[in-house]
Order: C-alpha cells, then structure tokens, then sequence
C-alpha cells in the first residue's frame, strides 16, 4: 500500500526525462534466499531492415544475462499482451502488471548506416509507474553483443545498487586429450560464454592465467622454455614475453590493484617463496621466507595487504601479511587443508579452496578469518576467482574420473551454475568490466 | 625356465648327438657357452620350446644366446635395472627407504655413464589445488636430486622441473592411481648410447 502511495507521489513529480533517483523496487542481494524479480523484456523495436536481427538478439542477451544472474526471472513473451512501437510514451503499466511483471525492459534499435546501430532503451517500474534509466547506444553491427551487456549491466546497476559484471570477459585454459596426454591451451570468451577464443595454440603446457585489473592484459603460466615460468601477453596482439630471467621456476602470478607489480611464487632448490615482481624495474623482491611451501599470494584490493597460502605451520593454511611482507599472521584456523586464496574486489571477503574429509570446497571468510563459510563441495573444487563486483564466483570442478569444468556461484551459496565453455575447461579468471 | 632347462638339455643331446658323429670324443664340452645368459644380469629370450620330432641340426641354430635386454647406458636400461621413478606419500616430499633403494641404483648407473645429463620430474596427484601441487612437485624433485648428489652424482648433471598435477602416468582417479602419480620421475635427456 505504502508502495503504491509513494509511487503515486513520485510519478506526479517525474518529468519523462530519466530518473536516476530511488527505484521504487530494489534487490538485496546480500539476503541469503531470494525471489527472482520478474522482468519483462520484449524484442526490442527495429527501425531500419539493417536494424534486425539485432533487435531480437540484444534482447535475448539480456535476458540470458539477467537470469543467469539468479537475481531476474525473464517472463515468457508469449504472455506479453501490449507491443510497444515507439519509446517515447510510457508503457500501458496495467498491460504489464497483469502478467506481473515487476519490471519492464523496452528498447529500439536503429540501422545508423550499413555498418552502425544505435540502442535505445528504456527500464521502467511496473509498479511504481515510472521510468528507472534509460540510455542511447551506438556501436559497430558486429559489436552488439556488448551493447546488449552493458544495458544488463545498467538494468542490474538500476536494480541492486551493486555494479554490473556482465560487459567483462574471462580467461581460462581449455583441455582435451586424455589425462596422461592432456592438451591445455589458453583461451578467452566473454561472460556468457560467447567469442570463444584461443590465444595460445596447444604445443606448450600453459596454466593459471590472470587479468591485469585494468588492460587488456593476462599474465600465465608457460612450459614454453621447458620449465614452468610467467609470461604477460597482450590480449589484443597477441604478443607474449617471459617475465625475466630468474634462477628456479615461477609460477602463480597475480597482478597488484595498480597493475605495477606482480606477485609471483619463485621455486628455488625446491622451496616455495612469495615474491613481487616490479614490471618496470623487472626488480624482484622476496616477500617470504620460509623453508615450507608459500604460494598463490593474491593481494588486497587498496594494494596494501596479501593473503597466500603456507605449509609452515604442517598444513597448508591461509596468512596474510603487509605487502612488503611484513606483519605475518595466520587467518585460516579450521580443521582441513586451505589453499589458492583470493582477495575480494570489495575488499571485505577472501574466497579459498578447501580440503576436507575428501572434499573439496570453495569457501569465504572474513578478511581476518572470520565467518567462514563453505559455498560448494565436490571432488575437486579450486581455484576460486572473483566478478568484477565481488559477488560472484568462478571456479574450476571435476567429478571423479570426470572431465573439469568451470562453474558459477553467488558469495552467499546460490545459483550455482555450469559455464559454458565449449568443452573441458579449468582455472577461470574473471576480468575487470570493459570500457 | 622350464624352457631354458629344456633346451639346456635338448642341447645337450645334441652335442651328444653331435659328439656320436665327432672323431673326437671330447668335443661335447665345447658347446657349453649356451649357459652363459644364466651369468649375466640383463633378460634373455627363452628359447621357443623344441618339439619332440625337432632335428638336432635346428637346436643348434638356437644355440647362440641373443641378448634381448637393453642395450647397457641406454635410457632403457636405465628405467629397467636402475629403475626411473621412485614414488611419494600423501603430500609428502621425503624420500621412503624404497625411493633410497632405487636413487642408489639410479646413483651407480649415473656414475658409470657420466656423460648422462638428467632432469627430474616433480609430479603430485590430482588431490590439491594446482599452484600448491606445483610447489609440492618442486619439493619433490629437489628430494631426488639433492639424494642422488648425496651419492656422488655431480649436481651439475641434473636439474628439476615441477609439473604437479599434469602429467600424471596413471589418469583414473583410484587411491592407486594417486599413489602412483605422487612421483619423482628421472629423465635421461642427453649422453645416451641410445
């Protein structure tokens, strides 16, 4: 009731232009058990031959993305009773609140010229009567899958306050072959799986690649030399340099939030150590010591901290130190065995891989140990890797005997998912938003 | 066995045989030499097993002992009688007494052929996460080597790499498929005879 006296309120004082201000409907995403909004998003209008067939499509993308999210439930068109043929008036809200619809998503898409489209769209509130944002587009034709991601990325910016993740791309290691005889070659696609890439054909042994946080950057594990060391390759052309020239093996690379320094695991006469790695120096510093296994460090998103994981104490175990390798303190106290961790975008949560019992867990905990939480649980789950916006979770699973895959979950245990990635695959990393 | 201790005695009738058409008597002792296989370590082919109607003149073509066993300072002959890998606990990077056993082998088989140039292979099972296996692959290797230069191997004729959980040899997913892939794994790469 008071819903609806709000909206009444707000709808008198709303011009048509776009409103930015409180939604009227808004999703907690931190709340363990949701209900899906219900959204309905109709083919979006063509205006233009050249306009079609994008204007279904981008519509399908978005609600893909939107439900792949768990967050949105994509209403079945068939039950729309109203088509819109223009975005400049307001949508017959009763025509929507019948099928109950929460939200609604209109748009336009218009040829520019033979190789230009330009997208218009519109998110209105059902209930509260009122348009939540809306936004002009305008890409190459053959761009459009992004333009469909970045209005996913707006509806759900609109609706849960939390940044979208949906215009991103991730990297991973594609597999086939036979386990004695595995090849593994690196790859990239989009978010939902789409452009499928590969970037480094299969002839050398390639693992555990990682984004930079802001370009179009990976750096990777190569056997390419015939021993295991880092490498940093640029996505757009291609081209791929070692990273120095160190005594022993490098491994686990992971760039700082400024994308200046590296940190790296050095293996010197069997020891394990944390290193970083300026990238315009090429200076190398030790950042541990110890005579057990330390690796996979990850760091803080301000820079400052690093969590990794130890041996020193027996088990491998969770630690987090200053980032210059000061202040060590052991944050992981529970009973198992707790590896690859991995600091959260938002700062506040560091997600592991656990072993117990003959388990194997994807986990979260407080970034001084607290209110551990295990997410998921199989034969082999590892290697967690955070969304752009920290809410969500990518990592690698395998069933006994079974062929690896990667696999989505919510930071709160839900809407755990299969990734399409057209075949076996392994170590996900999630990239930062595009521009 | 039976084969051999066969033939050892159908041979022997033959050089009786023989020795029955012989001008001299004492001929038989010469064709003794077939029992030579039995002093040397490397495996021979047993002879097929001769049929009863066989002419004698046949056996004798057998007689010369042909040494099917890897050529000696082979990678073969490694791998067979010193033996290539030795194999590792759960997490665990310390050598067992039967790791020692074979690095000795592996050490006097290095010191007889000392052109040999090796790299040791560290691998770990599929039960960990890979940058952890990976570490754990490089312990492993180090073990090996550092035990072999122990036994008199120069350090400069060997080097370690760390492929943690991606090569295993055995690819099920069994208890005792892991035990045989927690692994350190000697590879002959250069100064070979074969």
């Amino acid at each position: 009731m008071i819903r609806y006296i709000l909206s009444l309120l707000i709808c008198l004082a709303a011009s048509f232009a776009a409103v930015g201000a409180h939604a009227q409907i808004s999703i907690d995403i931190t709340k363990s058990e949701i209900e899906p909004t219900r959204i309905a998003i109709p083919e979006f209008i063509q205006e233009g031959a050249g306009a079609s067939p994008y204007n279904k499509d981008i519509a399908d993308v978005i609600s893909a993305d939107l439900e792949r999210s768990g967050l949105f439930d994509p209403l079945n068109r068939a039950a729309f009773i109203e088509t819109q043929t223009s975005l400049d008036f307001e949508p017959v809200w009763q025509n929507w609140r019948v099928i109950d619809a929460e939200v609604l998503v209109s748009g336009r898409v218009v040829e520019q010229d033979a190789n230009t489209i330009t997208v218009e769209y519109r998110l209105w509130d059902v209930f509260g009567n009122r348009q939540l944002d809306a936004a002009r587009l305008r890409t190459p034709k053959e761009n459009w899958r992004r333009i469909a991601h970045k209005i996913s990325d707006r509806i759900y910016n609109s609706l849960t306050g939390e940044k979208g993740y949906f215009d991103s791309r991730i990297v991973y290691i594609s597999e086939d072959g036979p386990k004695t005889e595995r090849r593994k070659r690196l790859a990239i696609m989009d978010q939902d799986g789409a452009n499928r890439i590969y970037l480094v054909g299969g002839s050398d042994l390639v693992l555990t690649p990682r984004f930079h946080p802001n370009k179009q950057r990976i750096a990777f594990l190569s056997y390419e030399t015939g021993r295991p060391e880092v490498f940093l390759m640029d996505i757009a052309t291609g081209n791929r340099e070692r990273l120095g020239r160190f005594d022993g093996m490098t491994t686990s690379p992971q760039f700082s939030p400024d994308g200046k320094n590296l940190l790296m695991t050095r293996m010197v006469r069997g020891n394990s150590d944390v290193f970083s790695y300026n990238v315009a120096s090429g200076k190398l510093k030790a950042l541990t010591k110890s005579p057990g296994i330390d690796t996979s460090p990850s760091y803080s998103p301000d820079g400052r901290k690093i969590v990794f994981n130890s041996s020193r104490g027996g088990k491998p175990q969770l630690y987090v130190m200053n980032s210059d390798g000061s202040a060590v303190k052991r944050i992981s106290f529970g009973s198992g065995r707790y590896t690859a961790p991995t600091w959260s975008p938002r700062g506040d949560k560091i997600a592991f891989t656990k072993s117990e019992g003959g388990k194997f867990h994807i986990g979260v905990m407080d970034v001084d140990g607290s209110n551990e939480q295990l997410l998921t649980g199989s034969y082999l789950d590892e290697g967690p890797t955070w969304s752009p916006n920290g809410r969500v979770l990518l990592f690698t699973r395998e069933s006994r005997g079974g062929q690896p895959a990667v696999w989505s979950v919510d930071l709160t245990g839900r809407n755990l998912r299969k990734v399409e990635t057209g075949g076996s695959a392994s170590d996900p990393a999630w990239g930062p938003t595009l521009k | 066995m039976k084969y051999r201790h066969l033939s050892l005695i159908t041979l022997g009738g033959a050089a009786l045989l023989m020795s029955a058409c012989a001008t001299k008597p004492e001929a038989p002792a010469q064709i003794i030499p077939v029992q030579k296989p039995a002093e040397q370590p490397r495996a021979v082919m047993p002879p097929p097993p001769v049929a009863e109607n066989s002419a004698p003149v046949q056996q004798m073509e057998m007689a010369p002992p042909i040494a099917m066993g890897p050529l000696p300072g082979s990678v073969e002959d490694f791998s067979v009688n010193a033996g290539d890998r030795v194999f590792f606990g759960y997490n665990e990077a310390s050598l067992t007494p039967q790791a020692m056993t074979v690095l000795r082998a592996q050490s006097q088989w290095l010191q007889s052929y000392p052109s040999t140039i090796v790299v040791i292979g560290g691998h770990a099972d599929e039960r960990g996460t890979r940058e952890y296996n990976l570490a754990l692959g490089a312990r492993r290797a180090e073990a090996v080597k550092d035990f072999l230069v122990s036994q008199g191997v120069q350090p400069n004729r060997v080097t370690t790499v760390s492929y943690g959980k991606e090569r295993p040899i055995d690819g099920r997913a069994t208890e005792e498929a892991h035990a045989l892939n927690r692994n350190g794994h000697t590879a002959i790469i250069s100064g070979t005879n074969s």
